[in-house]
């Protein structure tokens, strides 16, 4: 429990910080050997488990959950959480929908900016209230699940946007692939690349880092906390109004209620994939494993004909497990650096 | 002289005040301008839907005092309902399901308080796995089905009223518990070491206060009642499911924030949270009677949630900004 | 360590010892007599009586911004105009009971003349249903029925038997007379698609249907995400699969827009119940033959024609009476105070033009 208040986070380019590093390596390789068995498993007792189509389908139904896992991911890393991505879905999908069903002729590029900048509003909303008005990141993003909720379904009444008024090449771009990879999975892998690119190699990222370890001490160190902590929740709106725009397209169907209840998923595809809830560690790649983790287990469990009841036990005992991975991870950090100390 | 003006003044304008205030005030306007808003059969429904938060609300508090946090209560909820069903069809009496299940949710805060102060783990994750895992056992229990043929008499006593007057049955019950939970909390010292733990749970560790166990109890507490509320859901819908109560954590904690409780902890107190649990319920059966559509609430919630927070902040500031400008006048004037 | 241990089994322990104490004797399920609710006045039917103008009828369906009910409220609207009465639209976001309970409360408060309701769940809304019955409010259930012993009367889109039989005879139609098919619900405990399912699996237990074999039944919860997840799940599960029967439209449309997308298109047949709107470009693709579906609009306008007439005392419920639907005609009350609106449409390339909704 005192762990996060001690100053064992070591600064960047220390040999013991490669060493923790090379121990969360570890943590991501937890999860990819839980995927090989599951998938080694399920493949075994249903071949077409590992069929083009059905590895097409996972990776479809991955890509929008691990898009909002790379923000998430990033903004728990600051030591803060994004509680309204689900809502934030929400509303961008629906706006989406709305706008080509009006429009039938606008490109696929305007779709996918509109959605990306409603996104960015909403989550402008969120880190100027943290950031300005001093209220924690829960509570703010609790209140706006509610209110950006709100906001769609007041403007959506009781209407949905069917897959017929939509135009085709909306809907065809869920399933469109550039060499054989749908457009989807290319987003999302060209999203989850740049974020960690951003993270590991990017001054900004390990600035982002510095804050989750210590508020108090990144500030003092002259990082601009403020414009990252925007930024970083900017981020957070923008990836989950591009998860909308993606929503739309995958699912056709679109009303008020779109992505109600995601929020937990994307915690927990967070959790799971390495992130700690303290921040200050965890990777923007774990996270996205984690979604992907995630994802195959529901797909199996429909596959391996087990009882569909017992998947979010299953999810729940999971997110519990990696949890108490990350404490032993931690706590085996904490004695490497206390032995280091010792001789030194 | 002016301190004492400046005591009030502070204790006028903090939250806690504000949001008891604020209810007063949305009941007495809604009693005489919303349509059979005063009524006491509207008055029984209004006590049945804040029944489940307020309930819950209770142990929630102490919880979020001391600087943690339960997601799991509705998943509990949920769990002992879908078991409630379940040994009702394996034959048990209800009079033996009722007390096992609030045991059934105390073995929830069990698994709860282990993970959090036996290992050490973050309250936040750990109780949304428990809130996955807790939820998933809950269908891997009753699964499809629903069961619904609990005896009158006791489904009766939920939505009864004392004698067929107007004080609803289950009133007692809230009265009670919160007077318990009240004077723990406000008077005796383990409530006060609530406040300790949360301000700074190292310093109360060395100062002789039992963090861990304090903390492990509150979650075995937490859970119990969220069991006996799984009872009561069950029992006023006559219907035990496993998705029953799916989401109320969200407005659980939602009330316990908006009644002024810090979520950092050392912070708030019950008549507050009370008063916030009887603002929403208020607001949401005056906005229906009036056909304003359950969306709306969603913004005013998600609003006022906010405000809770933000007000008491922005006042701090302006007073801060305005004792300096007297300051800064008052040396000028020297 | 030891002393969480120690508190595990304190707690244990009571738990032991509260059963035991409390196991010899008591209500069980067995000894438990439910006589509650459903205390109503018998009222005598005038069927020439006066129907009553300005009537406030209100309809709760099992959840707003559900295309399907929004077509049969639609009706309904329809007919409380033509009723000259005051037409009230209420209903939670989420298909739940017990958001549904608050707007039942809320209906009484507001002391509507007639409550049309879907329920979400049969026992669950009961005792608030007595309640408004006792506040002299008509209950008449629509779309998903409630316990009998709680609303006067339920509009049966058609009968049970009749969508069961029709189901099946689809299924083997569209599997081209053999081999494994699959029924795609919604959730597990919808009152309808279960009954809808026992009788389709009655059905398949005859000789006609013995080339076919029902592999599973999955549960789509009415999410369109969760269907489609479903609807791949099967086909990953069942290579040989023929025809998914989806009983339900949201996950007949879920289903056939996976498969429209997918290597299975042509392969695997999509049918069961669903809204035209919603399916028509499957159906225009191809990659749904033919599906099913009762008028929904006339399923809202005969619940506000009967919940008129039952409120202006010309029907009380009770088997053998008859009353007029508008532009339906006359309709007579089945056992149980059931009203069967009539058989099903089947909708194919040709005809799905004609129909909007």
């Amino acid at each position: 429990m005192t762990i996060t208040s001690t100053p064992t986070k070591a600064p960047l380019g220390n040999p013991v910080a490669q060493k923790a590093s090379g121990l969360f390596k570890q943590r991501e390789l937890g999860i990819v050997l839980a995927l090989a068995l599951l998938v080694a498993y399920t493949a075994i007792d249903n071949p077409r488990f590992l069929s083009g189509q059905s590895i097409r389908d996972n990776l479809l139904n991955t890509a929008i959950l691990a898009v909002m896992a790379t923000g998430q991911a990033i903004v728990v890393i600051t030591r803060n959480i994004d509680l309204s991505v689900g809502s934030v879905l929400g509303i961008s999908a629906f706006a989406v929908a709305t706008l080509m069903s009006k429009n039938q002729d606008l490109p696929m590029i305007v779709a996918l900016l509109v959605g990306l900048g409603v996104g960015a509003v909403a989550g402008l909303v969120n880190g100027v209230l943290v950031r300005y008005g001093k209220v924690p990141a829960l509570v703010v993003t609790l209140g706006t699940l509610y209110i950006y909720r709100g906001i769609t379904y007041s403007w959506a009444g009781g209407s949905q946007v069917n897959a017929d008024e939509l135009p085709r090449h909306f809907l065809t771009f869920a399933n469109d692939s550039i060499l054989g990879i749908p457009w989807l999975v290319l987003i999302a892998l060209v999203v989850i690349a740049a974020g960690s690119i951003m993270m590991r190699n990017y001054r900004v990222g390990r600035e982002l880092y510095a804050m989750g370890s210590s508020p108090a001490a990144a500030e003092l160190a002259g990082i601009k906390v403020a414009r990252n902590l925007l930024g970083a929740f900017v981020l957070s709106g923008a990836l989950a109004g591009l998860a909308g725009v993606l929503y739309a397209a995958r699912f056709g169907t679109v009303d008020a209620a779109a992505g109600t209840g995601y929020e937990l998923n994307v915690v927990a595809a967070v959790v799971v994939g390495g992130v700690a809830v303290f921040g200050g560690s965890g990777t923007v790649w774990g996270a996205a494993l984690g979604a992907l983790l995630l994802t195959v287990i529901g797909s199996a469990l429909a596959v391996l004909d087990i009882n569909q009841f017992w998947q979010q036990a299953i999810v729940g005992a999971l997110i519990i497990l990696a949890i108490c991975a990350d404490r032993l991870v931690a706590f085996r950090i904490a004695r490497s650096l206390r032995k280091r100390d010792a001789h030194v | 002289m002016s301190d004492r003006v400046a005591t009030l003044r502070s204790r006028l304008t903090s939250w806690d005040s504000i949001i008891v205030v604020l209810t007063v005030l949305v009941l007495v306007v809604a009693s005489f301008s919303v349509d059979n808003f005063g009524t006491s059969r509207n008055f029984t429904f209004m006590v049945l839907d804040l029944l489940p938060i307020i309930l819950i609300a209770l142990p929630m508090t102490m919880i979020i005092v001391t600087g943690e946090i339960d997601l799991s209560v509705a998943s509990t909820l949920g769990l002992t309902s879908s078991m409630m069903g379940w040994l009702w069809n394996q034959g048990l009496s209800i009079e033996s399901i009722i007390p096992l299940c609030i045991v059934i949710g105390a073995v929830c805060g069990v698994v709860n308080g282990f993970l959090i102060t036996g290992l050490g783990l973050p309250s936040l994750a750990v109780t949304i796995g428990t809130l996955a895992l807790y939820r998933g056992l809950a269908f891997v229990v009753l699964g499809d089905g629903a069961v619904a043929d609990f005896p009158f008499d006791y489904t009766g006593w939920v939505t009864g009223t004392i004698g067929g007057g107007a004080v609803p049955n289950v009133l007692i019950l809230i009265v009670a518990l919160a007077l318990i939970f009240g004077i723990v909390q406000h008077a005796t010292p383990f409530g006060r070491s609530l406040y300790a733990i949360g301000a700074n749970a190292q310093a109360a560790h060395f100062s002789g206060i039992r963090v861990a166990r304090t903390k492990f109890w509150l979650y075995v507490v937490s859970g119990a009642v969220a069991g006996l509320v799984g009872v009561l859901w069950t029992l006023r819908y006559a219907s035990a499911r496993a998705d029953n109560g799916a989401g109320l954590e969200l407005a659980v904690v939602a009330a316990v924030l908006l009644g002024g409780v810090s979520i950092f902890g050392g912070k708030g107190s019950l008549p507050g949270v009370l008063a916030g649990v009887v603002l929403l319920t208020a607001l949401q059966n005056a906005l229906r009677l009036e056909d304003v559509s359950g969306q709306a609430l969603n913004i005013v919630t998600g609003t006022l949630l906010v405000l809770s927070v933000l007000l008491p902040n922005v006042t701090t500031a302006v007073r801060g900004n305005w004792q300096r400008r007297k300051l800064r006048q008052a040396a000028a004037t020297r | 360590m030891l002393r969480s241990s120690r508190t595990l089994l304190s707690v244990g322990t009571a738990a032991l010892l509260v059963t035991g104490l409390s196991a010899c004797g008591g209500t069980t399920k067995d000894s438990a007599s439910n006589s509650g609710g459903g205390a109503q006045v018998a009222a005598s039917a005038d069927p020439n009586a006066q129907a009553k103008e300005g009537l406030k009828i209100a309809f709760l369906p099992k959840q707003l911004n559900n295309p399907y009910s929004d077509v049969e409220v639609g009706g309904g609207k329809v007919a409380v105009g033509e009723l000259k009465g005051e037409y009230k639209l209420v209903g939670p976001n989420d298909a739940s009971a017990s958001s549904q309970v608050s707007y039942i409360n809320t209906l009484i408060q507001q002391q509507q003349d007639v409550i049309v309701v879907a329920a979400n769940d049969p026992n669950a809304v009961c005792p608030s249903l007595n309640q408004a019955r006792a506040a002299k409010i008509k209950v008449i259930t629509f779309d998903s029925d409630a316990s009998k012993d709680c609303r006067d009367a339920f509009i049966n889109q058609a009968t049970t038997q009749g969508i069961g039989e029709s189901l099946a005879k689809m299924a083997l139609e569209q599997a081209g007379g053999a081999g494994e098919i699959a029924v795609l619900s919604a959730t597990p405990n919808a009152t309808n698609q279960n009954s809808w399912i026992d009788v389709m699996k009655k059905e398949l237990a005859k000789p006609e249907y013995s080339k076919l074999k029902l592999v599973k039944v999955a549960y789509g919860n009415d999410d369109d995400q969760k269907s489609f997840q479903e609807a791949q799940g099967l086909l990953q599960s069942y290579p040989n699969l023929k025809a998914i029967v989806a009983p339900t439209t949201v996950g007949i449309a879920a289903a056939a827009r996976y498969i429209s997308s997918s290597s299975y298109k042509g392969k695997v047949a999509v049918t069961g119940l669903g809204l035209p709107n919603q399916m028509r470009e499957y159906v225009k693709d191809d990659t749904v033959k033919k599906f099913a579906l009762w008028n929904p609009a006339d399923i809202g306008y005969l619940a506000a024609y009967a919940g008129a007439a039952m409120a202006s005392g010309q029907i009380t419920g009770a088997e053998g009476e008859k009353f007029k639907a508008g532009k339906l005609g006359e309709y007579t009350i089945g056992a149980g105070g059931e009203i069967v609106l009539g058989p099903p449409t089947e909708f194919t390339k040709a005809n799905i033009d004609e129909f909007n909704f």
